[in-house]
């Protein structure tokens, strides 16, 4: 069972929803996919760090056998090569190892190497099983990390010791390529909202990408106050199915703020997140139907 | 022309709340939402022109014709981005890899999802069955009447690259406003550290970061200050509700201290201000303790951001003729 949480708008709580149903399923594993500005590892402080870094294939010249026939400036569509002052430069930041100039150099002297863009961090805390991408600073992409964390996270369906573990994917904020990469082999989407007319606009733009990638889904509503809860009201006017409200409170803050895990220290949350397990559990293994 | 960038790391800070407030309190005559996969400001900055719409055209996407294909295979090998899959049939029995010339029927198809556009199947192709379809990737939004220029723009749900839209949101704002540009202009950044983020520090003159005192809000903020550091821009830091935990808020005061970076101000946790967005209103448009708080941050970004001494009286004034005036929205 692998589960998404994501947001759109940031900030509406997709790590606290993630790092607790991960806390509450206890023999779980933990990806945290927003290898921008990783978060979940402050709170499991996982022990046993095994490292590894994370390379993406770029070209390099070897300008005694480039003839200057511009090739593969002609055919980069990233605008990452350029032919100036008789060399061939290349941009490596913005290359987007497609393999194209290697492919279409005629003389052989473009070759790949790789070149480290971040790293994946694999951890223990308690029995769960913490993974967390971390872009470099200064690089555009995360996408190669979340692809390698989701392919090892895979591992699991062939693993037979370890295939009933849960597996809660901590998407980054937004709709972009990042958050596609991150919810493309997910059995279920969690999408976080907060009672605000900011909330939901960006939760309808992850309602359309769930519903284009064709994932079940469910709605978290996250700092509920009394009033007006402008994403409830979306939900109900769009048909969608609330998982559960998340009470606006400052007990939960605090504790969140100070990189807690609610469910290991309150009653009421461990309450709140195994009640919440035990809906999305069934909402998988529904196989009725995608989404509401 | 001065320009200011909103950033936080952290998603959820309050860039846009803060963004919303200093266009209002500024008069600022350009501004634009570059947070194009999530953009929110045009909920808060009304808007008396329907916008100008232009479609955004990312990387074409590869299309294979079926007539032409024979099956050769080459596309899916070469396909860096796995974008290309073989099917037994038009409906669509995924095929695990390669099947053979034995296997009749078998349809290769794009991914248009995976395919990042680079052209490389085309190039591979035998038989030309390939070939770069344009896209549209997003919508561009200009709002403009005689007094300021709104550019923002939202990317297609399912496409990829908000990076180079980014960068079409910038273009558009500073063609639009021209030569009338003005003392200020505001830009309302996305969260994290990666492409979008990359191209609206391009231009900056000074970076604000919003931060939020929580052990992840910290982290975030240290990464993003990592980040616009590497492009040589000035930053100052505020901290939005504060009081949410003020030990945080002290790390931070003494994060930037040590840092040597100005930290220009404190907006306490405000429900008024939760009231005033759902009711498409910035926080000055209303009396309230953020509100309060809003303004003093603005004069302390204004005065850094005019730091030579040039352009500091005409930014206080506005906030002078807008209270004399009595602008709260009514």
């Amino acid at each position: 069972m692998r589960i998404a949480v994501l947001s759109g708008k940031g900030g509406t709580g997709k790590t606290l929803v993630s790092v607790n149903l991960t806390a509450a399923a206890q023999e779980a594993v933990y990806i945290d996919c927003d290898a921008e500005e990783p978060n979940g590892y402050l709170f499991f402080k996982p022990a046993d760090i095994i490292e590894e870094p994370v390379t993406v294939m770029i070209p390099q010249v070897n300008n005694n056998l480039c003839i200057g026939c511009r090739k593969c400036v002609e055919l980069c569509r990233f605008n990452a090569l350029a032919y100036i002052m008789d060399r061939l430069l290349i941009f490596k930041e913005i290359c987007h190892s497609c393999g194209g100039c290697v492919l279409v150099c005629p003389e052989n002297a473009l070759t790949e190497s790789e070149r480290a863009i971040g790293k994946i961090q694999r951890g223990i805390s308690d029995s769960v099983e913490v993974s967390t991408g971390i872009l470099n600073t200064g690089e555009a992409s995360g996408v190669p990390i979340i692809k390698r964390l989701i392919s090892m996270g895979s591992c699991e369906k062939n693993d037979p010791v370890h295939v009933d573990r849960p597996v809660f994917i901590d998407c980054p904020p937004g709709s972009a390529c990042s958050v596609m990469e991150s919810i493309k082999d997910a059995d279920y989407c969690i999408l976080v909202a907060e009672p605000t007319l900011f909330g939901a606009h960006n939760l309808n733009m992850v309602y359309e990408l769930v519903k284009l990638f064709g994932k079940k889904y469910g709605v978290v509503l996250n700092k509920c106050l009394n009033g007006e809860n402008p994403s409830e009201k979306l939900c109900i006017e769009k048909n969608i199915k609330i998982l559960t409200h998340i009470p606006f409170d400052n007990e939960l803050g605090i504790l969140n703020s100070n990189g807690e895990i609610a469910v290991k220290k309150s009653e009421k949350y461990r309450d709140i997140f195994i009640c919440l397990l035990e809906k999305v559990t069934k909402e998988v293994q529904n196989e009725g139907g995608v989404g509401a | 022309m001065r320009q200011l960038l909103i950033l936080s790391g952290k998603g959820g800070t309050g860039k846009t709340t803060i963004a919303g407030a200093f266009i209002k309190l500024s008069f600022a005559e350009a501004f634009a939402d570059c947070d194009v996969d999530a953009p929110n400001l045009h909920l808060i900055t009304e808007q008396d022109v329907l916008p100008k719409k232009t479609d955004y055209y990312g990387l074409p996407k590869a299309e294979i014709d079926k007539a032409l294909c024979t099956g050769c295979d080459l596309c899916r090998q070469n396909c860096r981005f796995n974008a290309i899959s073989v099917y037994s049939d038009e409906e669509g029995t995924k095929k695990a890899g390669h099947c053979d010339a034995m296997c009749s029927g078998k349809v290769y198809k794009v991914d248009r999802f995976s395919c990042e556009g680079c052209g490389v199947c085309e190039y591979v192709c035998p038989v030309g069955a390939i070939s770069m379809k344009p896209a549209v990737a997003g919508e561009l939004m200009l709002y403009k009447n005689s007094e300021r220029v709104f550019s923002t723009a939202q990317l297609k749900m399912g496409s990829g690259n908000s990076g180079l839209l980014v960068t079409e949101v910038k273009k558009q704002m500073k063609e639009a406003a021209g030569q009338n540009i003005t003392k200020l202009t505001i830009i309302d950044g996305s969260p994290g550290i990666g492409c979008p983020v990359i191209a609206s520090l391009s231009g900056a003159d000074m970076v604000l970061i919003v931060a939020e005192p929580s052990l992840s809000g910290i982290s975030d903020m240290e990464r993003i200050i990592k980040t616009a550091n590497q492009f040589q821009t000035k930053i100052a830091v505020c901290v939005n509700k504060y009081d949410t935990n003020t030990n945080n808020t002290e790390k931070i005061e003494a994060f930037c201290k040590e840092q040597k970076l100005p930290f220009i101000g404190r907006i306490p946790f405000d429900s008024e201000a939760v009231k005033a967005i759902n009711d498409a209103r910035t926080i000055v448009d209303i009396d309230c303790t953020s509100g309060r708080a809003v303004k003093e941050v603005y004069k302390e970004t204004v005065k850094l951001l005019f730091d030579k001494g040039e352009g500091k009286e005409p930014v206080e004034n506005s906030i002078n003729i807008r209270e004399q005036r009595g602008q709260s929205k009514p």
